[in-house]
């Protein structure tokens, strides 16, 4: 194996259940490092959780999980395995930067201040060096001038785009996106989609929640279909979105492509110049 | 085309343009306004005519020097170590009530259970005279052992002020936990999982992340509980407490048999001792409601809002 090749995420067997519910029925995924990973599927087919698991905001039941050769959330000693304390987990977190569908900012504290929280609080940084590059993280996202904003001052798609930053003032080695888009309102979508489009091309480890068939097929190394907690379908994007080979995959994406261009044509007639 | 222009100029002109319309009229708020302005000047006419006011004793009282002495010490000093203890201890049995931990959250459930059920009155009384007699020394040491290290003359304290702070703190504390709970409770779990997907500790999430915006939910009854604190510092004298604003006015009172005036002077220190505390819940409540569009902030501008639009005959009260 060679070092570019390397899988980031290395999910085996991975089940979860909710209350006597299984969500997780067996994934066996690998994410290679620089790979961007798109999870496509209908709500409810585990997609979301499966990205929780990752950043053990969900605590998997069976299977292991990997993330740059940790197993996550585990110790194997003496021929049994044993939970990581809560200080563990927080350091394999720390690899791992996530952005959630609703921002979750910090309301109480500036932009700059949401991106500064986790060096200094976390990562040792001094508040110094912190601002400096969160500034840096700003202006890579386009917020340079809305750093003293709080949340509440800024667009849906601003916050989100602070959230990425917030993400990445850790350094992480991957990052998670969970339908980073779809609390948006139509118009503030594209600023978001480029951010993330732009960190891709920087290649950074993505593996992002999603239902933007567009971002998938033009951004992704690789879509992977997901229904009913399981992996039905994964391959190439122009191959798994064009042609797909399951008919639960056929039926997802007939429909939610008809919706998207039905959108995308409501929003040409909306700009095209009255008669 | 000419004409069109033409034509088309007069009718810009006659577009509706700003809104000059007269507001709505509320005559009933001036006949209210002029009910209570007679009341009002009737009462002051009495306070001024009826000699038995004795305002000029009510002052004395005000600046005699048990009472002055019985407010800082009784009343203030003890509303602040309550409301201190109160505070802490109150946050800290809500953050266990909310604990994975099932001891922790049986010991928060049980402290809210006795101190919420027992009258403060009672419990000051218990504290102040039933401890005595029950432990009259304290030793701190190994548990069923001879060893101590330290011991406490506890009649040294019981009499004190200390007993009241611990005993309304007590009380205040198991408030305070529900109050709390309420703040942590009202945080978007959202934020948990924003903290943590930084790394942080769940103890550091709650530090700085979480208890900042549960305080904009703790802080304006958390006032509210503080200005009853002043007014529950007058159960004292049942520890008991001498140095208090309540009993010092009312041993004037028996002293002097100038019975109103010596309260009146207690009631008008209490009204200057909340007005204050109210001056600086607001300014608490601002802190604390940053970045959430000045919602708590507003109070002031409605307030004046209101005022301006009562004098104008307008407004909608």
């Amino acid at each position: 194996m060679n070092a570019e090749t390397r899988p980031l995420v290395e999910a085996v067997n991975l089940h979860k259940h909710f209350h006597g519910v299984d969500v997780l029925k067996g994934i066996d995924m690998t994410v290679a490092e620089g790979e961007v990973v798109c999870l496509l599927g209908p709500s409810g087919s585990g997609k979301t959780t499966f990205l929780r698991c990752i950043n053990q905001l969900e605590i998997f039941d069976g299977g292991r999980l990997y993330v740059d050769g940790d197993l996550l959330g585990l110790r194997e000693s003496g021929g049994s395995l044993h939970r990581l304390s809560e200080k563990h987990i927080a350091q394999q977190r720390r690899q791992i930067g996530m952005v959630f569908q609703r921002f979750n900012l910090f309301p109480h504290k500036t932009a700059l201040d949401n991106v500064i929280e986790g060096p200094v609080q976390v990562g040792g940084v001094s508040k110094k060096q912190a601002r400096i590059e969160a500034g840096e993280l700003l202006e890579r996202v386009g917020l340079s001038e809305r750093a003293d904003h709080y949340p509440a001052q800024l667009s849906g798609g601003q916050q989100q785009r602070v959230a990425i930053a917030r993400a990445l003032a850790m350094k992480p080695k991957l990052m998670l996106f969970d339908e980073p888009t779809s609390a948006l309102d139509p118009e503030l979508v594209g600023e978001v989609l480029a951010v993330m489009r732009e960190l891709a091309d920087d290649g950074m480890t993505m593996v992002v929640v999603t239902h933007e068939i567009a971002f998938a097929r033009e951004v992704a190394d690789r879509v992977v279909f997901m229904d009913g907690g399981v992996v039905v379908e994964e391959g190439k994007p122009a191959d798994v979105i064009r042609n797909p080979q399951h008919e639960r995959t056929k039926t997802f994406l007939s429909r939610i492509i008809a919706e998207q261009e039905q959108h995308a044509a409501a929003a040409a007639e909306l700009v095209k110049p009255p008669e | 085309m000419a004409e069109q222009t033409v034509s088309e100029k007069p009718a810009a002109t006659e577009r509706p343009g700003k809104v000059e319309a007269r507001p709505v009229r509320h005559p009933w708020q001036w006949v209210g306004v002029v009910v209570i302005a007679i009341l009002a000047a009737m009462m002051i006419n009495s306070f001024v005519t009826n000699s038995k006011w004795d305002w000029h004793f009510v002052w004395r009282v005000m600046e005699y020097r048990p009472v002055l002495e019985g407010l800082v010490k009784g009343t203030i000093i003890c509303t602040l170590g309550a409301m201190v203890v109160g505070i802490v201890l109150g946050i800290t049995l809500a953050v266990m009530r909310l604990s994975t931990n099932p001891v922790l959250r049986g010991v928060a459930f049980v402290f809210t259970w006795f101190f919420r059920a027992v009258p403060r009155y009672v419990l000051l009384v218990v504290l102040g005279v039933g401890v005595l007699y029950l432990y009259p020394k304290l030793d701190f040491g190994l548990p069923f052992t001879d060893v101590h290290f330290y011991t406490l003359d506890v009649k040294s304290v019981s009499s004190g002020i200390l007993v009241g702070i611990i005993g309304l703190g007590l009380s205040e504390a198991a408030y305070m936990a529900e109050i709390a709970r309420a703040g942590l409770l009202s945080v978007d779990t959202g934020q948990h999982e924003a903290a943590s997907a930084i790394g942080m500790s769940r103890g550091k999430a709650m530090r700085r992340i979480i208890l900042p915006q549960a305080m904009r939910v703790i802080v304006p009854p958390t006032g509210n509980e503080t200005i009853a604190m002043v007014k529950d510092t007058s159960l004292l004298s049942a520890v008991p407490v001498t140095t208090e604003l309540f009993f010092q006015a009312n041993a004037v009172a028996n002293s002097t048999y100038l019975v109103m005036p010596a309260l009146v002077a207690a009631v008008i220190w209490y009204l200057i001792v909340c007005s204050i505390l109210m001056v600086g819940q607001t300014m608490l409540e601002r802190y604390f409601g940053r970045g959430f569009g000045g919602q708590t902030g507003g109070n002031k501008q409605s307030w004046r809002g209101r005022m301006l639009s009562l004098r104008a005959g307008g407004g909608g009260m």
